[in-house]
């Protein structure tokens, strides 16, 4: 396993890229330690894969520097670069069977044959697979499938990491959560370094130690699951995670409290804010609806099973808050917003409330 | 009303539909729920036109409609894919079934406009489909469905290839769709939540049987059968089986459960308990609630929620915690069940009991 | 995939059937009549019995044409199928190069029989065809007229020349379904160019491949008329395959009764073969 540097690596898909928006990737510069669980995290487009590829060597960066354990990558093969990749629609040898989709790779690299039994079986083990290895490959279903990809990846002693490409987009809802409960076992047990592309903040922030928020070939925020939640950094990580994700409506500030509209809303503290745009932010979980509190007209309630989201108008702004399953939205709702869960951003990006 | 009558589909040795008697009203939107290959597809075939059932008959506000085939009925579908008419540009593409039908140019302007109001694509009807985004593409999609002012429109997994955040903006925009009088809407979704969130009815499928069908909430609430259960539960459905035996339902290791009053008729004997992952709490919520000791498997946490993966005797659960709630791998946890909140299923699969407590 | 049930549609297909049933089945028919019988002209016909069958089963002259026609068969398989996949492999995946490589791949598929044999006759004449004369001036005695050898070259080359395309298409479109991914595994996987081929790109072309091996073995057997146009069967009788003897016992000999039985039995053979190959590609299917 290694440790993977990214030294200001910017790409282009264009032969002379010549302003930012030619870039795919605009400058990326960040460490991925070694045996960490990494989850790049974005909408479609964002560069989350262009920056996997580059990982992977499938794609070669325009400019910038890739260091595994400190030595330069930048220019080597994939085959080189000793990775595993699992990619989105899963990857068999359709004609071969269970047990030689993951010997393959190691009798490419001339793995001598007793060698390979107890690898692969080891592999069939943590794949939990061992019942399947005679079976022909291409009978299984996609989750066994990708889990044959994976396989594949593990089965070699020295990768450097692994990497994911949206792996579960085609596996089925209950299949989902027994892949990812057993991709972190894996992780747990053998401490590999894993780099996992999602759009699905469900899976990037249950999968991931460090969630790595990219917007527009830039990386946004990187943080845990808690403090992309509690402490989005730029509004935009605060829509994209969460769901619904964050409520932003413009406010004013005086020392310790926002005013918007006729409500003045209580601050944790007196932030710093400067300028025109200023804006606060807070989570639906943070918002509860009842008989104390600002007055909002409640547009409609959608029933989820655990929980109920309403959707209401606070001093004319669309707002939704998260309720719990047994409780009522009362005759006439108000809602309050707890202090700790409030964040203020100036042009987008927040900033620190002091004491 | 679109009525199917005991279909069958049957493709070689494989049964795709089992028997499946559904009955869908005008002006109602109505969920497919069930995991790949149980028969969604199959299942929209039917009432589209596209296939003939092996056995059974399809109605149409009272006329068989058995052998017609889609060209002759009033139908739109929508499908997983973005498909537009590539060499046509948005506008055309929402105009192209209302030329089909042979409407004068002012209305069909008029319409196409409206549409594309309504899915928020009025600055994009002079581009190209495969220019535009995924989003915008499955937009011009609905669109032109529902342009068409079909009786009945089949949505299959339409949100399936976008973007998680894309999903959630299209699907606050579908319930205005959803809105349009008299057509009959049906949506087939591999997502609980999915379905959830859009309401109206459900039909689960599993093995291409419905196993129930139902307002969406009361089906999700009150499952007829563990496979219902089952198939709408997101994580997945915890189950255990225990034996009863008078007021206990009891297990050898430390289960038991209070029998819940109303059910202290059923015979002693063994039954599956079913609870929903936010139903097992951490905290002793209910005075009834009893603690079983679980050990920690994986903990996965989203910020605002923490899952955490329990190993008991010899089954898996999930338990759905508010806040972040870390644990070691291998720890034992006290966690509490309320009887309030289970379902119990006979040896059959049948559901004897549903939760009480269904708000 | 649409199936819809309706009775309608026997009364669309009855005119096809109807169609079948006077291009096939009743020259068919007509065959199998006079292959048990025997006619000295004048209408007059006399029950023959299994007399052309009997005698056609112990002809040499049969079985050599038979025995050349699997043998032709058999060589331009085994040349265009591999040179086909050999083509389709470097072709261009994107960019300019894909139409163009797409175009001069269909060129040759486009020209009738007879004008592919009336070229090559000509230019693999040794007085004035550019082929003929070239190879003979750089020392080769080639003389497809006079070399049952050379003729044999002749009919294979213009052959492969004329329908290696057609399995070069059908395998580029299967190489073209292959999505990058594989690709992509088979590097991170460190698989030689060799293991590419062989696992990912092999196996994702063995349907079109089954369906070109079938074309082109049926086509192949049924070879008349480029030999006919540029040998016409010779020399001697070193390119007349079952087809081009048919011709000749039916309308050069007039032996309508053993010309109706050859051809029952070329009929039934590529009826055997070809079910054969039916009963692999759907069995394979059947597991995919």
């Amino acid at each position: 396993m290694a440790r993977i540097d990214v030294n200001h690596i910017r790409h282009s898909y264009l032969a002379e890229p010549r302003k930012d928006s030619d870039f795919a990737l605009k400058e990326v510069h960040h460490t991925f330690e070694d045996g960490g669980a990494y989850a790049l995290l974005g909408p479609s487009g964002c560069g989350k894969t262009t920056l996997l590829n580059i990982i992977s060597g499938l794609l070669k960066p325009s400019h910038g520097q890739l260091l595994f354990n400190g030595r330069d990558v930048t220019g080597l093969s994939t085959q080189e670069r000793n990775i595993a990749q699992v990619f989105q629609f899963p990857v068999i040898y359709d004609t071969m069977t269970v047990y030689d989709n993951l010997a393959f790779p190691l009798r490419n690299r001339g793995v001598p044959e007793a060698e390979v039994e107890r690898k692969v079986r080891e592999t069939l083990d943590m794949i939990d697979l061992s019942d399947w290895a005679k079976r022909k490959a291409r009978r299984l279903t996609a989750d066994q499938k990708q889990k044959i990809s994976l396989g594949r990846g593990l089965v070699r002693s020295d990768v450097n990491a692994i990497l994911f490409d949206e792996p579960l987009t085609v596996i089925d809802p209950h299949m989902k959560w027994m892949l990812r409960s057993q991709l972190k076992q894996l992780h747990r047990r053998y401490g590999y370094t894993m780099v996992y592309v999602t759009h699905d903040q469900t899976e990037a922030l249950t999968f991931a130690e460090h969630v790595v928020v990219m917007y527009d070939g830039e990386i946004v925020q990187i943080g845990s699951p808690a403090e992309l939640f509690e402490r989005p950094r730029h509004t935009f990580v605060g829509y994209f995670i969460g769901s619904p994700g964050m409520n932003v409506v413009p406010v004013s500030i005086e020392g310790k409290t926002a005013r918007l509209g006729s409500q003045s809303i209580e601050l944790p503290g007196a932030p710093k804010a400067a300028g025109d745009n200023i804006q606060l932010g807070i989570r639906p979980e943070y918002v509860h609806v009842g008989s104390q509190g600002m007055p909002v007209t409640v547009t409609k309630v959608e029933d989820v099973g655990r929980h109920k989201i309403v959707r209401a108008t606070l001093e004319g702004r669309d707002i939704a808050a998260v309720m719990s399953e047994d409780d009522q939205v009362p005759a006439e709702p108000k809602v309050r917003f707890e202090p700790a869960g409030i964040n203020i951003y100036a042009d987008s990006w927040r900033i620190e409330m002091g004491g | 009303m679109l009525e199917l009558r005991n279909v069958s589909k049957v493709v070689g040795a494989d049964t795709h539909i089992a028997d499946v008697s559904l009955t869908l009203h005008h002006g109602s939107l109505n969920v497919l729920l069930g995991p790949t290959l149980s028969g969604k597809t199959s299942l929209m075939r039917l009432m589209a036109g596209l296939d003939a059932p092996t056995s059974g008959s399809v109605w149409f506000d009272g006329k068989d409609v058995t052998g017609l085939p889609v060209q002759k009925r009033n139908v739109a579908m929508v499908y997983q894919q973005f498909i537009n008419y590539p060499a046509m540009t948005v506008y055309e593409n929402i105009a192209s079934p209302l030329r089909v039908a042979g409407i004068d140019k002012a209305r069909i302007d008029s319409e196409v406009r409206k549409a594309a109001e309504l899915l928020k694509l009025t600055p994009y009807l002079d581009r190209m489909p495969l220019n535009l985004s995924g989003g915008q593409q499955q937009r011009t999609a609905l669109a032109r469905a529902i342009v068409k002012n079909a009786s009945l429109v089949l949505l299959d997994e339409p949100l399936a290839n976008l973007d998680y955040k894309l999903r959630e903006e299209l699907r606050e925009e579908l319930p205005k769709i959803f809105a349009k009088a008299g057509t009959i809407f049906v949506y087939a979704t591999t997502e609980p939540h999915e379905a959830l969130l859009l309401g109206g009815n459900t039909a689960t499928l599993s093995q291409g049987r419905v196993t129930q069908f139902g307002p969406t909430i009361e089906v999700f609430r009150k499952p007829v059968d563990l496979v219902t259960a089952r198939t709408f539960a997101d994580p997945p459905l915890n189950t255990i089986v225990l034996a009863k035996n008078g007021n206990h339902f009891l297990l050898d290791g430390g289960v038991n459960l209070p029998v819940p009053v109303g059910l202290a008729g059923i015979a002693d004997g063994n039954y599956t308990i079913g609870f929903q992952p936010h139903h097992l709490s951490l905290e002793r919520l209910g005075a009834a609630a009893v603690p079983v000791r679980a050990k920690v498997s994986v903990t996965e946490i989203t910020g605002s929620e923490s899952f955490v993966h329990l190993d008991f005797a010899d089954v898996r659960w999930v338990m759905l915690a508010h806040g972040i709630r870390q644990f070691a791998p291998d720890d034992e946890v006290e966690v509490f069940i309320d009887p309030r909140h289970i379902m119990v299923f006979d040896d059959s699969g049948r559901a004897v009991a549903v939760p009480q407590l269904a708000a | 995939m649409e199936r819809t049930w309706n009775n309608k549609a026997w009364f669309l297909v009855l005119p096809v059937l109807v169609l079948v049933a006077f291009s096939a089945v009743i020259p068919l028919m007509t065959v199998v009549n006079y292959s048990v019988q025997d006619t000295f002209g004048n209408n007059q016909f006399f029950w023959a019995g299994t007399e052309w069958f009997e005698e056609l089963l112990a002809s040499d002259r049969f079985w050599q044409a038979m025995g050349r026609n699997m043998a032709f068969s058999f060589i331009i398989l085994a040349i265009e199928v591999p040179l086909g996949i050999f083509i389709a492999l470097n072709m261009p995946k994107k960019g300019w190069g894909v139409p163009v490589c797409l175009v001069l791949m269909a060129l040759p598929l486009l020209i009738p029989w007879n004008v592919v044999g009336t070229i090559w006759q000509v230019f693999g004449r040794n007085d004035i065809g550019l082929l003929g004369y070239t190879v003979n001036a750089l020392g080769f005695d080639y003389n497809y007229v006079q070399d049952p050898f050379d003729a044999w070259v002749t009919v294979i080359v213009m052959d492969v020349w004329h329908w290696t395309s057609l399995v070069v298409l059908l395998c580029y479109a299967g190489l073209v379904s292959i999505p990058d991914a594989f690709y992509q595994a088979a590097k991170i996987d460190g698989a030689s160019r060799w293991s590419v081929f062989r696992y990912i790109q092999l196996p994702k072309m063995q349907r079109v491949l089954l369906i070109a091996v079938l074309l082109r073995f049926m086509d192949s057997f049924m070879i008349y008329t480029e030999p006919f146009v540029v040998t016409g069967g010779g020399p001697g009788n070193s390119t007349t395959f079952l087809s081009i003897d048919l011709v000749k016992m039916a309308l050069g000999q007039f032996d309508l009764g053993p010309a109706a039985a050859m051809s029952l039995v070329y009929f039934l053979i590529i009826l055997l073969l070809s079910w054969v190959f039916y009963t692999v590609m759907t069995n394979y299917d059947a597991e995919r």
